[in-house]
């Protein structure tokens, strides 16, 4: 064979190859997203989503623990969003060069890669110990907030590093002051980066259960919360316990596949509401 | 004079304004700090407790010149594994270990002789005691202290050297607690290892066929996708693996159980795929354009340009998405607790039930009363995890730092 058809040759398997094992990993969240939808779909009806679960939790519903998830996931907004998008705003327009600065990017991606049960420890030492709060959803808010926070901050960085220059030395010419020219110029252009982000980090929150495992849920609670400083019940550790040390695990697996379900739900909507806000917003503002 | 107050006020806002973004953008760093303090101050706990359970102490006849016993052999004698006093190295005229237990006591004496408040327990204790020198006690603290009369071992704490070389991981034993981290070490190496191996060809194939092959409308999807898979919740993970990929490799190798390292892998693997493409694809579309219309204008076609060109170029940044995958890999937790069986034992093969770090710290933190030496061993793991993670992100940190070097 000379040279040139092998040199095809060489590029045509390569090429195939790649194609292939992309679809295999396409394939693959289809299957995941299809074997829980088909059989969770099965699982939901209103009651299921709206009753207290029955029997050793074989039988009802998984309310409380998508309150318990819902009250979570709020709390952990409230703690996460305000700081981390302040803290990106820092980062990207004021911050300078200097070692501060190299040291606190540092330290927001470390934070960023430690393992969720990292957090669970040292929220439970912290929050649940220390402070006091006991298993409580504020002890398990804050836990999940710190585990948010870096998402937030990356994604605000990111947002504010896309906005041209041109911008914030047109508003500085025109003698506005730097905060009006981030309230004012930077942040409105940046708001839809920040906030297709935000959703994204919501998701991602919504899901964890290693850092709740030991700040904030039961193992089975058939009631709501009624403060703060409440145990509750939440999805995944739901879907965790349900799946693995239930009561019945084989009796309880239409609830484990309804649980996923909720689960994969709430990522893919969030993820479909991100998706389309930024093809809104693209379409309306053009930033650069 | 109103213009100059309006411009003070204004001032003041900005300062405070100013201040505010300090203190938020300082949060991320004293938080880490905090963490630091906070597991390692709880972990460091354990080298301060002692081999033998808390409120126990092993005791032996007055003239048994036994000295020290690491926890290993403190186990191996209870479980009658050790049963001479020569495989200690210790030259005695009763050789045979005979052990003695608070409910081995009606054996030795009769019952009805012991007091009802078992204020005579001690001197009971240490008659029994004298009378077999060979026999080695383990009883609660109090009744060693008034009107004991045998030889107390000081065992001194738990130590670093025992903590990280001990090949056995059982912290209920009794009576000497078993802290080896080694198979939790390994466990998890395994695991990772494997997820790696399995991941890195479809890793660096997709990243590949995204930067260089994917037409726009194939890009638009495959985005979504991998944003999706890394969306998912690990828990989701573990309950697809448990129900889907464990019985599948039960059926496939033939196995008791399906719950194993293998299985853990290959969640892994599928969790850890997203990080490793994203990372890959961006660092293959930073390569200049200039670069590969060089190499294809002197004839060599679009595979040899990637392969010769775009993959040394990016080298380094999908070397980075790579380390990152093995870093969420060993860290993710309720994925792996669900579906590798959760065996403290070395493992051997990635067919067996495998533990690791983070799964123990998961699976025993609810059982393991607070400050006791097993709640710290368990943070230990903790520091352990945290360091690994900083060691990543500093290998990372210097492969992208390098690589800023090369483009400049």
């Amino acid at each position: 064979m000379d040279y040139n058809k092998r040199k095809k040759l060489n590029q045509a398997s390569a090429f195939w190859i790649f194609r292939i094992m992309s679809l295999a990993v396409i394939a693959i969240l289809f299957w995941i997203l299809g074997f829980i939808i088909v059989n969770g779909f099965q699982a939901i009806s209103w009651d299921f989503l709206t009753k207290m679960p029955e029997d050793g939790m074989t039988k009802g519903g998984i309310y409380p623990a998508i309150i318990g998830t819902l009250c979570l996931t709020a709390g952990s907004i409230i703690f996460a969003f305000p700081i981390g998008v302040l803290s990106g705003i820092y980062l990207n327009e004021y911050a300078g060069k200097g070692w501060i600065v190299r040291f606190i990017r540092m330290m927001t991606n470390n934070l960023g890669s430690i393992p969720s049960i990292v957090f669970g420890l040292f929220g439970m030492s912290l929050f649940v110990n220390t402070l006091g709060f006991g298993d409580s959803i504020i002890a398990g808010s804050l836990t999940l907030g710190l585990l948010a926070l870096p998402v937030v901050i990356r994604t605000t960085e990111e947002a504010l590093k896309q906005i041209d220059n041109s911008y914030r030395t047109g508003s500085l010419a025109l003698g506005a002051t730097k905060l009006q020219t981030i309230v004012k110029v930077v942040l409105p252009m940046a708001f839809p980066n920040i906030i297709t982000g935000l959703i994204l980090s919501v998701g991602r929150v919504s899901g964890e259960t290693a850092p709740i495992m030991f700040t904030a849920v039961a193992y089975f609670l058939p009631m709501l919360p009624s403060s703060i400083f409440d145990q509750v019940m939440a999805l995944p550790y739901h879907l965790y316990v349900i799946s693995t040390s239930g009561t019945d695990i084989e009796a309880s697996r239409t609830m484990a596949y309804g649980t996923a379900f909720v689960l994969i739900m709430i990522v893919l909507i969030l993820n479909l509401i991100a998706n389309a806000l930024r093809r809104y917003f693209s379409n309306k503002v053009k930033t650069n | 004079m109103r213009k100059k107050m309006f411009r003070g006020k204004k001032y003041f806002i900005e300062a405070l304004w100013e201040g505010l973004l300090k203190i938020s953008g300082s949060v991320t760093s004293i938080i880490i700090i905090l963490i630091v303090l906070f597991l390692f101050s709880e972990g460091m706990g354990i080298f301060k407790k002692k081999v033998v359970e808390d409120g126990y102490v092993i005791a032996v006849n007055k003239n048994n010149p036994v000295k020290d016993l690491s926890p290993e052999q403190i186990k191996n004698i209870f479980d009658v594994k050790i049963v001479s006093w020569k495989e200690l190295g210790v030259n005695i005229n009763e050789d045979e270990i005979s052990l003695l237990r608070l409910d081995d006591i009606p054996n030795y004496f009769p019952e009805d002789q012991i007091a009802e408040d078992m204020s005579n327990l001690p001197q009971i204790i240490s008659q029994i005691l004298k009378e077999h020198p060979g026999m080695i006690a383990f009883i609660p603290e109090d009744f060693a202290k008034k009107g004991f009369s045998e030889k107390v071992l000081d065992l001194g704490n738990i130590n670093l050297k025992e903590f990280f070389g001990g090949k056995e991981w059982f912290p209920t034993a009794q009576p000497a607690p078993q802290f080896g981290v080694i198979p939790i070490v390994m466990g998890t190496l395994w695991v990772s290892l494997g997820a790696i191996l399995i991941a890195l060809p479809f890793g660096i194939a997709v990243s590949i066929y995204s930067a260089e092959l994917a037409s726009k409308k194939v890009h638009k999807i495959l985005k979504p996708v991998i944003e999706l898979l890394a969306g998912i919740p690990s828990v989701v993970y573990g309950f697809f693996g448990l129900i889907v990929i464990v019985p599948l490799i039960q059926k496939v190798f033939n196995l008791d159980v399906g719950e194993t390292g293998l299985a853990g892998s290959i969640v892994l693997a599928i969790m850890a795929l997203p990080t490793i493409i994203t990372i890959a694809e961006d660092a293959l579309r930073s390569t200049p354009r200039a670069m590969k219309e060089a190499s294809l204008a002197l004839g060599a076609n679009k595979w040899q340009t990637i392969l010769k060109v775009t993959i040394p170029y990016s080298i380094s940044g999908i070397t980075a998405g790579v380390v990152l995958g093995i870093g969420r890999a060993i860290g993710e937790t309720m994925a792996v607790l669900m579906v590798t069986g959760n065996a403290a034992v070395i493992p051997h093969t990635l067919l067996e039930p495998v533990r690791t770090i983070p799964a123990t710290i998961a699976a025993e933190l609810g059982e393991a009363p607070k400050g006791g030496a097993h709640y710290e061993a368990l943070f230990v793991l903790g520091c352990i995890l945290f360091i690994i993670t900083l060691i990543i992100n500093l290998v990372v940190e210097y492969i992208s730092s390098k690589n800023k070097n090369k483009v400049a």
